[in-house]
Formats: structure tokens, C-alpha cells, sequence
């Protein structure tokens, strides 16, 4: 049986929305970071917080040591600021959002108006650099649990931003968390006071618009001290031959016993089938399990990008708390994906999972890089990781780069790894029994990630497997 | 339902020799063969040909199938099509999928074929129904259909499952390659009479075997010897006895 070449994958995300648009002119310096700052309102602490990460930004360099070949990205061309113009200056309700964003949002499945919107779930709706607004919000305040924009939750007291905010990634961590803390703009911001468990599930959803330019979110989540949160993000962005860059900045903190946990479905687009255009997809994540017996889940699907960068990690610093990374990483055609994540044991007891699952198809490169330490006080600290790697055709690459730090004699840190390639007697099999080529990749991709899927909300995880058939249609066959 | 005639079967394209050199073969519904021969003969290799498996080229030669009333030639159809038309082939070695559940393999087959045989999809809950009375025919029990498909399998097991699946996909034509490979006596008359439930008017069971053991549990109608990529002797079930007493020379050499 032969691998054919021809990929046409349909990416039906790729529409742009017309809309005139407020931009701020090309490149950075401080005048740009003041400008965000002042359309933004916001206080001096922030503006001068801002400035002193552009300064740190220009003397860093980018970072090239993953399995990643980036083009040269030139930051002069492009504009840190877009917003769709609008007669109002601020949105009081979705009512009033102008009809096009509204219609742009329907057509991603995400409906934002009240009678549409999606039970079970209150939306960040996020456009460029600015949060359209928040559904839900109402409901959500009688558990006195806050879940709105950046923007607007500087303004709040008790000042919780200013609090959190670069706590757990400081300013100085990497080159792309630098400029983000320089010019971030709206991601969410949630709270979850003490002992609430957060009715709705939460979730931002992140559409890049405008050409020529970046989305710099950032997205900071606090659970207080025995709370639960179910927080989902989703983004997509316009079929374009230039690459646009995404560097976003994600904080969590999770107070004693309290959990969070945190489910992507990363569909950027990937660029064409030479691998012009797609989304440079820069990314830190990073949560604090502050407080005992708090747990931090991350699960990922990444299938979408020209390039992903992205290690969300759990610092588990309370005795017993818990860290967990479930990752399904899917690269097609040229794409390339360095991702993994890094579990740093602090406190006594704690434990950390960590299950990667890499499919590689065409000419795609799809690497694993993950660190577990555990610091000399993490007694009894326990990790398992296991990373799996299916290759699909033969000019795929898949690379795993674990590395594994143990300071304290009494942890005990597992790790496994395989690599399969889709067998063509599996694939024969199934269809000697009546599965098209179709069914049948959906149903090895799906066994291959189950342990990935069932940890999504069922919603997600059915839309993540149908995600992944679609990206795999014609790499196999 | 099936006639192949002159069937010529090569590994990797027409430049390496034949394995099947010219095979013919009627077999008729309700009926049952047993295709018999030595290590090496080409008794898998017409079975695989049959189903389509994309090793296996045909050179020359032609398999029609009735379907719906209607012949057609099989030699274009995607192996997929060809099961969705009917055709089961019970592998010699079952492949493993893991992280498939024997369940979810089972009911996607079922739903497939049904889908394509212009019958209604089972749901989950009615497929279940269903599933529990074929295992019981086969004296499995229902933890199977959770394990992942055929993932650290016994032998046993693995042979017993592809039966079951056959008993879920209520296949037309059924090729059933050396299912009886690997069986202890107990497996062996499970799954004999497993088959034999299966028996049915309406539809042609080949068996593909080595030894005439199954045949003690399962009479065919006719017995067929290949040997060097052809039939060389055609019988009744007696043939597959004498076989048993005298081994394969003394038909080879015929």
C-alpha cells in the first residue's frame, strides 16, 4: 500500500471578516507600548511594568534551540495593535457588538448573542487585540467568581492583577514572554473565590483578523483556596501566505486544594502545503500549584500552526499538589512542532503525569522536549511520562528531547516512550472489514489519543477527533 | 456466487514469479470448501486475493462475485468495498490495534457494511444487545469487548475474536485463513461450532487449512488440494481424511 502525497486539507477557518479596522502603525518601540498602555486606560504601575519589559525584550535574543527551522520574523513590520472601529469605544452588552464580529463568531460556532449562546459554557470572545465581551457574567457573579477581559479586570478591585500578574512567568522568563508582557492586550481574567466550584465551564476564544498583524494575549487565572474551574480556549485565524506571529502569555494559580484545569484546541492556520504562510505560534504557559493538595491540569491539542512553540508547565511548589500534561500534537504537510512541558517538583508528595501523543505526516517535524525536576525538599515526589510518536508516511520526523533532573533520592520519576508508524496491516485490517480509508485513520488516530481525549470536555473531544481526521484526510491512503 | 478463473497471483508486481499460477474456483451459496495444501502452496495467497489485499497483484485471470442479483468483476474494488459487498476474510494473524476497543471496532465494521447494505446503524445500546448474543455463541465473555482490538491477545483469543467478528458481520463469502492455527482442542470445537452456526444457505464458507482436524467438527462439501499455486485434486470431505492418513505427496505428485 503506498503513502500518497497529495494533501489538500480543507481549513474552513480561513475566511476573513470585513471590517474597518483601527491599527496602530508598524514596529515597536516605547512610543508603541505607551500607546497600547493609553488606549487601554491603564494605570502607571502597568505602563511603567510594560516599559521595563521592552527594555529587557531589546537586549534578548530569540531562541533557537528547538528542533525548529523559523524564518526570519521582522519585528518592525509588524502592528501590535489592531481593533475592529466601532461608534462605541467600549461595548456595554453583546447587543451591542456591530453585526459582522457577531456574524464572525457564529460562523466559528461560538453564537455570543443570549439567545444563541452555548449553555454550560461563558465565552471571552477575543478579536485581534480587543475582547468583544463576556457571556455569562451575570450567572457567574452570584458565585462572585469574575471572569472578564484583561482590560477590564485592571480596573477591579482588589487589584488581583496587579497581584498576580508576572508571578509565575516573570517578565524576563523568555524573549516571547518579554514582548508580551510589553505589549500584551486583551486575553481573560478569572477569579474563583474560596470554595467555589465554577458552575459554567469557562473559555476564551481567539480569533486573529487583521493582516500584518500579531494577537499578544494574555490570560491570568486565579483559584482560590479550594475552588474548582474548567477553563477551554479555541482560536483560529484567516488563510493568508504571509506568517502572522502569536505570542501569548497564560498565568495560572491554584490556592490550597484548589484545581484547575486547563483544555486547548489550537487550530491556527497551518499555511499551505509548501508551508507558505500559517501562524508562528509562540507561547508561554505556565501555573503555580501555590497551596497543598492543588492540582493543575493541562490538556492540549495542537493541530494547527506553521510553527508551535509551547511548553505549558506546572511549578508544584504546595506539598501534594498535583501537575498534569495531556498533549495531542498533530503536524501535516511543513508544519513543526517543539512542544512539551516541564514539571518542577518543589513541595513534598507532589506528583506530575505527563502523556504526549506526536502524529507526524508529510514532510512535518514534531518534537517532544520535556523537562521533570525535582528539587532536593520534593520528598517522595512522583512523575510518570510517557510520549508516543505515531509517524505517517516515511518523510515525517518525530523527535522526543525528555530530560529528567532528580535532586531528591526518595522520588520516583518514570518515563516511557514509543514510536509507531500506522502499520499498513492495521490499516488492511480495518478495511477488510468495511472501514474507507476515512474511518479508518479516524479510528487509530482516536486510539492512539484516547488518553489524551477522554480527558477533554466530551464536547472538545469529539470536535478534536473530527479536528484530526480532518487535517489527516488525504496524508494517508 | 464466486468464480475465479485462472487466477495468476504475484508478491510485488508482475516481475516476480507467480504464486498463484491459474486457480479456478466456483463456489456456490450454502456451500462450503476447504482449501488444503502444504506450507507454501498459495492457499493464504487466494484468500488475501480474494479480499484485496493490496500485497498480493493479480497478473492475470478474474474473480467475479454475485452481488444483489448481479456479477461483478472484483479485481477493481478497494478491499473496503469488497467487505461492504460481503466478503470476510478471518486472518491468520489477527493485527493488533491498540487504543481500539474491540467494541468501538466492532460496531464502526457493523455500521459500515449495514450503511452500505442499505441497512439502519445500531446504536450503541442495540448493538450491545446484539454483541452479547454472538459472544455467547462463542463462549466469550463480555470483558473482551473493552480490551483494546486484539492487544495482548492469546492466540486462542485472537483467532476467537476474528470469528466473532465474522458472527457480528454476517458476511456473504467468508474466506477463513488457518483459524484453526494455534487453537487448543477446547478453542478448536468452540470455534468450529461457531462457524457451523454460521452455516447458512444463504451464504459460502472457504476454510483454509493445513490439517484436517477443523474438518473433524466442520464437513465441507467439497475438498480442495493446491498445491505449487494450483488445485490439483477436488473432492468430497473424504478427500481431506484420505489426506490426513496419506499426507500431501501422493496428490502432489499426481
Amino acid at each position: 500500500m503506498s503513502f500518497k502525497s497529495k494533501v489538500k486539507e480543507k481549513y474552513k477557518y480561513g475566511f476573513v471578516t470585513d471590517i474597518e479596522m483601527e491599527e496602530f502603525p508598524k514596529g515597536l518601540d516605547e512610543r508603541i507600548v505607551g500607546l497600547i498602555s493609553e488606549k487601554r486606560k491603564e494605570p502607571t504601575w502597568l505602563l511603567d511594568w510594560r516599559l521595563k519589559a521592552y527594555e529587557t525584550w531589546k537586549k534578548m535574543d530569540e531562541p533557537r534551540w528547538a528542533a525548529l527551522d523559523i524564518g526570519s520574523i521582522d519585528y518592525g513590520e509588524i502592528s501590535f495593535y489592531a481593533r475592529p472601529k466601532s461608534k462605541k469605544p467600549k461595548y456595554k452588552s453583546m447587543d451591542e457588538v456591530d453585526p459582522e464580529l457577531l456574524a464572525t463568531f457564529d460562523r466559528l460556532g461560538i453564537p455570543l448573542l443570549e439567545r444563541k449562546r452555548l449553555a454550560g459554557v461563558a465565552v471571552d470572545a477575543v478579536f485581534d487585540s480587543i475582547s468583544l465581551g463576556t457571556t455569562h457574567q451575570e450567572e457567574l457573579d452570584k458565585f462572585g467568581i469574575i471572569f472578564c477581559s484583561m482590560a477590564e479586570a485592571i480596573e477591579m478591585p482588589p487589584e488581583l492583577v496587579r497581584k498576580y500578574l508576572g508571578t509565575v512567568v516573570p517578565r524576563r522568563d523568555n524573549y516571547f514572554a518579554a514582548l508580551n508582557s510589553a505589549v500584551f492586550t486583551d486575553g481573560s481574567f478569572c477569579y474563583i473565590p474560596k470554595g467555589v466550584r465554577c458552575p459554567l465551564d469557562l473559555s476564551t476564544y481567539f480569533r486573529i483578523n487583521a493582516a500584518e498583524t500579531g494577537q499578544f494575549e494574555r490570560t491570568l487565572l486565579i483559584a482560590d483556596e479550594g475552588s474548582f474551574v474548567n477553563y477551554l480556549e479555541g482560536c483560529t485565524a484567516p488563510q493568508r501566505d504571509e506568517n502572522q506571529l502569536h505570542a501569548a502569555v497564560v498565568e495560572l494559580v491554584a490556592l490550597k486544594d484548589a484545581t484547575i484545569n486547563y483544555s486547548t484546541v489550537q487550530n491556527w492556520y497551518a499555511g499551505d502545503e509548501k508551508g507558505k504562510g500559517g501562524i508562528y505560534n509562540f507561547v508561554t504557559k505556565r501555573g503555580h500549584c501555590l497551596g497543598e493538595n492543588s492540582s493543575i491540569s493541562w490538556t492540549q491539542v495542537e493541530a494547527g500552526s506553521a510553527i508551535t512553540w509551547k511548553y505549558p508547565s506546572c511549578h508544584l511548589v504546595g506539598e501534594n499538589s498535583r501537575g498534569s500534561f495531556y498533549s495531542v500534537a498533530l503536524t501535516n504537510n511543513r508544519m513543526q512542532a517543539d512542544t512539551g512541558t516541564k514539571m518542577i517538583h518543589v513541595g513534598k508528595g507532589t506528583k506530575s503525569t505527563i502523556i504526549s501523543k506526536g502524529i507526524s505526516a508529510e514532510e512535518s517535524v514534531n518534537s517532544y522536549r520535556g523537562l521533570v525536576k525535582v528539587m532536593p525538599g520534593a520528598h517522595g515526589a512522583k512523575n510518570y511520562t510517557q510520549c508516543d510518536s505515531m509517524l505517517i508516511g516515511d518523510r515525517c520526523r518525530a523527535n522526543t528531547f525528555p530530560s529528567i533532573e532528580v535532586g531528591n533520592k526518595t522520588a520516583k520519576v518514570e518515563h516511557e516512550a514509543s514510536t509507531t508508524k500506522i502499520g499498513e496491516d492495521q490499516i488492511f485490517y480495518c478495511r477488510s472489514r468495511g472501514m474507507d480509508m476515512e474511518k479508518t485513520v479516524g479510528l487509530m488516530i482516536n486510539g492512539f489519543c484516547q488518553e489524551v481525549f477522554k480527558k477533554l470536555p466530551l464536547e472538545f473531544s469529539e470536535e478534536a477527533v473530527k479536528l484530526l481526521e480532518m487535517k489527516l484526510e488525504h496524508s494517508v491512503g | 456466487m464466486l468464480s475465479i478463473t485462472d487466477l495468476h497471483v504475484s508478491p510485488e508486481g508482475p516481475e516476480e514469479a507467480s504464486i498463484l499460477k491459474g486457480v479456478s474456483l466456483e463456489v456456490k451459496r450454502g456451500e462450503v470448501h476447504a482449501l488444503m495444501g502444504p506450507n507454501g502452496s498459495g492457499k493464504s495467497t487466494l484468500a488475501k486475493a480474494v479480499a484485496g489485499h493490496p500485497d498480493y497483484h493479480v497478473t492475470k485471470g478474474q474473480i467475479d462475485y454475485e452481488v444483489d442479483g448481479k456479477k461483478v468483476g472484483l479485481l477493481d474494488w478497494e478491499p473496503d468495498e469488497r467487505a461492504r459487498a460481503g466478503i470476510f476474510l478471518g486472518l491468520q494473524y489477527p493485527v493488533e490495534i491498540p487504543g481500539v476497543s474491540n467494541e468501538n471496532f466492532l460496531r464502526t465494521a457493523f455500521n459500515e457494511v449495514c450503511k452500505a447494505q442499505g441497512l439502519e446503524e445500531m446504536d450503541p445500546y442495540d448493538f450491545d444487545q446484539y454483541l452479547r448474543e454472538k459472544l455467547d455463541l462463542l463462549e466469550m465473555d463480555g470483558s473482551f469487548l473493552k480490551r483494546s482490538l486484539n492487544e495482548g491477545f492469546s492466540g486462542g483469543e485472537k483467532k476467537k475474536n476474528e470469528i466473532l467478528q465474522m458472527a457480528v458481520l454476517a458476511p456473504r463469502l467468508a474466506f477463513l485463513d488457518e483459524t484453526d492455527s494455534g487453537l487448543d482442542i477446547d478453542a478448536l470445537k468452540i470455534v468450529a461450532k461457531g462457524i457451523n452456526s454460521l452455516r447458512a444457505q444463504h451464504n459460502a464458507i472457504v476454510l483454509v487449512t493445513h490439517y484436517q482436524r477443523l474438518l473433524n467438527y466442520i464437513t465441507p462439501d467439497f475438498v480442495h488440494v493446491i498445491s505449487d499455486g494450483l488445485i490439483v485434486k477436488t473432492g468430497d470431505s473424504s478427500l481431506a481424511l484420505e489426506l490426513e492418513s496419506k499426507g500431501y505427496d501422493w496428490v502432489v505428485r499426481a
